[in-house]
């Protein structure tokens, strides 16, 4: 087979560091049912799990790359590009939605102009959804850059928002 | 010096812990008192957090929901010697939302410091442990036999009928998998006690480990809990130094030791054979059955897979015998319970009780009512698969059977309360959805009748054909139940069903509009 065409082929991950990944997969490699660690480290580096590693994966795992590519596109956690520089997680599960979280999200994605998953043109903020992030007595709930915050309201969600944005 | 009791866990640092925590820093300097504060985890009243304690001569005083801005006026009313004033819930343990309960499971929970061995030995830690490692394999699953423990998973199979077949199983390796993958919403059990009390979990997996003769343990949580993976790890590193993990535990000559796996966001893997391949290092593709784990697990070796609260039940039925564990709940469904209070309620948390009480009592007299103060108009217990119950069925008691009688399950024992406001034909809907968007494509009646099942709620809501409609939505949720390969698929029927049951008005466009 010939190889894709240029308009075909991914564009190059940001900051891909090849050397880097060597060294990120081979720490992880030798661990039991290593493919979950090996791309979360991955992802911890490079935002993302860039897809110049998943043939090297393939290789150190002795895996076929369709192994590694269907693993990575399993799981809702691994993105194929890197996130803004800050990170929302908002829950969207059925505690949160008791109180209000659907119109909160729905609110804040128009006010941001994203889709789920999507970054603000400014490049500061990703916003993902999440199924759950086990704060349901104290919902609505959001993970922002991994830090939890509780009883969420449209004005504590927009204050927290620009003050990331800012940073 | 004044020693201050202040939780991390993730639900009081999501109401402020970290702000009082500075707060409280800055006036002890101002006002020259020296602080020793303790970070714990949280006794589960989330509705009092963040819960601070101070250490008096009388016990520790509590004070709770506290605010930053709050700590000034608390200095002031004599915090250092647990003084008046109008957050003072006295001391926790007798605080009637506390004295009420029964902490078997929990008891250490909020109390200790999470990553401290010698604090958890002071509280009756590795006591269990100990008596097991006097044991044969065979007592120790007959103990667990006897107690009655039933997986806290959700599916109620009898623990120490698990373990019996893999003790019986022979091979050259296995494994204990702990199922962390809490990802029911309404549930925070898992992460409350992998924050507060990690120790019990590594104790409780380390029985099961010397039961069955496995040497090497798996946690597997979620990447959406952070804190609780972090405090787990932590626990484990200590509990290797202290020689309660390793190749001679607890100077027993026995070796086990155990790591902790992050999920990477996918539902399913808390379905225990999609577990273990996305521990292999696979897609989280469902197993079919048989073989059991049990006999064909992790790496195809026979392997105890258990969830976090069934584990860590046992360190406290080996140190205090079955029967005492048995002397609690109902029917076929003894010892306690940790029910989760969760959604829109107005004291949230968790509260460990007896199989038994009715439903009613866990929301309205724990939970306290709406949070809205809206009135109650529905409740789903057992997380995203669990039945939607109107008002009428809240004397149901919380035990399996009872629940199953009614048309639900227990599931992991979240209560998630919902006010007037829900449209639970929307809820249906999102049942298909969430169920189309978490399936692991292995079955087609989970994999496309989720999305069918979506298409068809959408022209119900939207009027068409209704009648039409409502029998397709009813042949889908018997095919799904009646032939998906896992729980996904064959329970997403029961929230949707259940709301349709006990709901229909809100299914019927024509009378809706009409109104």
């Amino acid at each position: 087979m010939s190889a894709p065409s240029a308009e075909l082929r991914p564009l190059p991950t940001p900051h891909w560091d090849e050397a880097l990944a060597v060294e990120i997969i081979a720490a992880h490699a030798g661990l039991e049912g290593a493919c979950l660690p090996v791309l979360h480290a991955l992802q911890e580096e490079f935002g993302c799990v860039p897809h110049e590693a998943v043939p090297m994966v393939a290789e150190a795992l002795n895996l076929s790359r369709a192994e590694v590519h269907g693993v990575v596109s399993f799981y809702h956690d691994f993105r194929a590009a890197p996130p803004g520089r800050h990170v929302l997680k908002l829950c969207r599960a059925e505690a949160c939605q008791a109180m209000g979280a659907d119109a909160l999200s729905a609110g804040l994605l128009g006010r941001l102009t994203v889709e789920w998953g999507g970054t603000t043109a400014d490049g500061r903020l990703t916003v993902e959804p999440a199924f759950c992030l086990g704060l349901c007595a104290c919902a609505p709930a959001a993970l922002m850059d991994g830090e939890p915050v509780g009883r969420l309201d449209a004005a504590a969600l927009d204050n927290m928002v620009l003050e990331a944005r800012r940073a | 010096m004044m020693r201050i009791y202040l939780p991390q866990d993730a639900a009081a640092l999501a109401l402020g812990a970290e702000a009082v925590l500075r707060a409280l820093q800055a006036e002890a300097s101002r006002r020259g008192v020296v602080l020793d504060v303790v970070r714990t985890g949280t006794r589960g009243a989330v509705w009092l957090e963040p819960l601070l304690e101070v250490e008096t001569p009388e016990g520790r005083i509590g004070y709770g929901p506290v605010k930053a801005g709050d700590v000034a006026g608390l200095f002031d009313a004599g915090l250092p010697e647990g003084g008046a004033h109008a957050l003072r819930v006295g001391r926790p343990e007798e605080h009637p939302w506390f004295a009420g309960q029964t902490r078997l499971t929990f008891a250490r929970c909020g109390v200790v410091d999470p990553v401290s061995v010698a604090d958890y030995r002071a509280h009756g830690g590795f006591v269990g442990l100990e008596k097991a490692l006097a044991m044969s394999g065979e007592a120790i699953v007959d103990t667990v036999k006897l107690s009655g423990l039933r997986g806290r998973g959700g599916a109620g199979f009898p623990t120490g009928i698990k373990w019996n077949t893999v003790r019986l199983a022979s091979a050259d390796r296995k494994y204990v998998v702990c199922n962390a993958d809490e990802g029911d919403s309404g549930t925070f059990a898992d992460r409350m006690l992998m924050e507060g009390d990690p120790f019990c979990l590594i104790e409780g997996m380390a029985i099961a480990a010397i039961a069955v003769g496995a040497t090497k343990g798996f946690i597997y949580t979620r990447s959406e809990y952070p804190h609780a993976v972090r405090a787990m790890r932590a626990a484990i590193v200590a509990a290797r130094r202290a020689g309660w993990l390793g190749d001679n535990v607890g100077g027993s000559g026995r070796a086990f030791d155990m790591e902790v796996r992050v999920g990477a966001g996918a539902y399913i893997c808390g379905e225990e054979t999609s577990l273990l391949n996305s521990l292999e290092g696979k897609r989280g593709v469902v197993r079919a059955k048989p073989p059991l784990p049990a006999v064909e697990g992790l790496f195809g070796k026979p392997t105890v897979v258990n969830n976090v609260l069934s584990f860590a039940a046992v360190p406290w039925i080996m140190a205090h015998g079955a029967e005492a564990y048995a002397g609690f709940g109902t029917g076929r469904s003894l010892g306690t319970l940790a029910v989760q209070i969760a959604g829109n309620v107005r004291r949230g948390g968790l509260v460990e009780l007896p199989f038994g009480l009715p439903l009613r009592a866990v929301i309205e007299d724990w939970g306290g009512g709406t949070a809205s103060g809206r009135p109650f108009r529905a409740v789903q217990v057992g997380g995203p698969l669990g039945a939607y119950f109107p008002e009428a069925l809240l004397d149901t008691p919380m035990d399996y059977e009872a629940f199953a009688r009614a048309g639900g399950l227990l599931g992991h024992g979240g209560v998630t309360v919902f006010d007037d406001s829900v449209d639970l034909a929307r809820q249906a809907r999102f049942a298909f959805e969430f169920c189309a968007g978490e399936s692991c494509g292995k079955c087609t009646p989970c994999r496309i009748g989720a999305v069918r099942g979506m298409e068809v709620m959408d022209r119900i809501k939207a009027g068409v054909q209704p009648e039409k409609n409502l029998a397709v939505l009813d042949d889908l949720l018997e095919l799904m139940t009646d032939a998906s390969l896992c729980a996904m698929g064959g329970l997403t029927p029961i929230p949707v069903g259940s709301a349709l049951k006990h709901f229909p008005e809100d299914f019927d466009v024509a009378a809706r509009a009409a109104a």
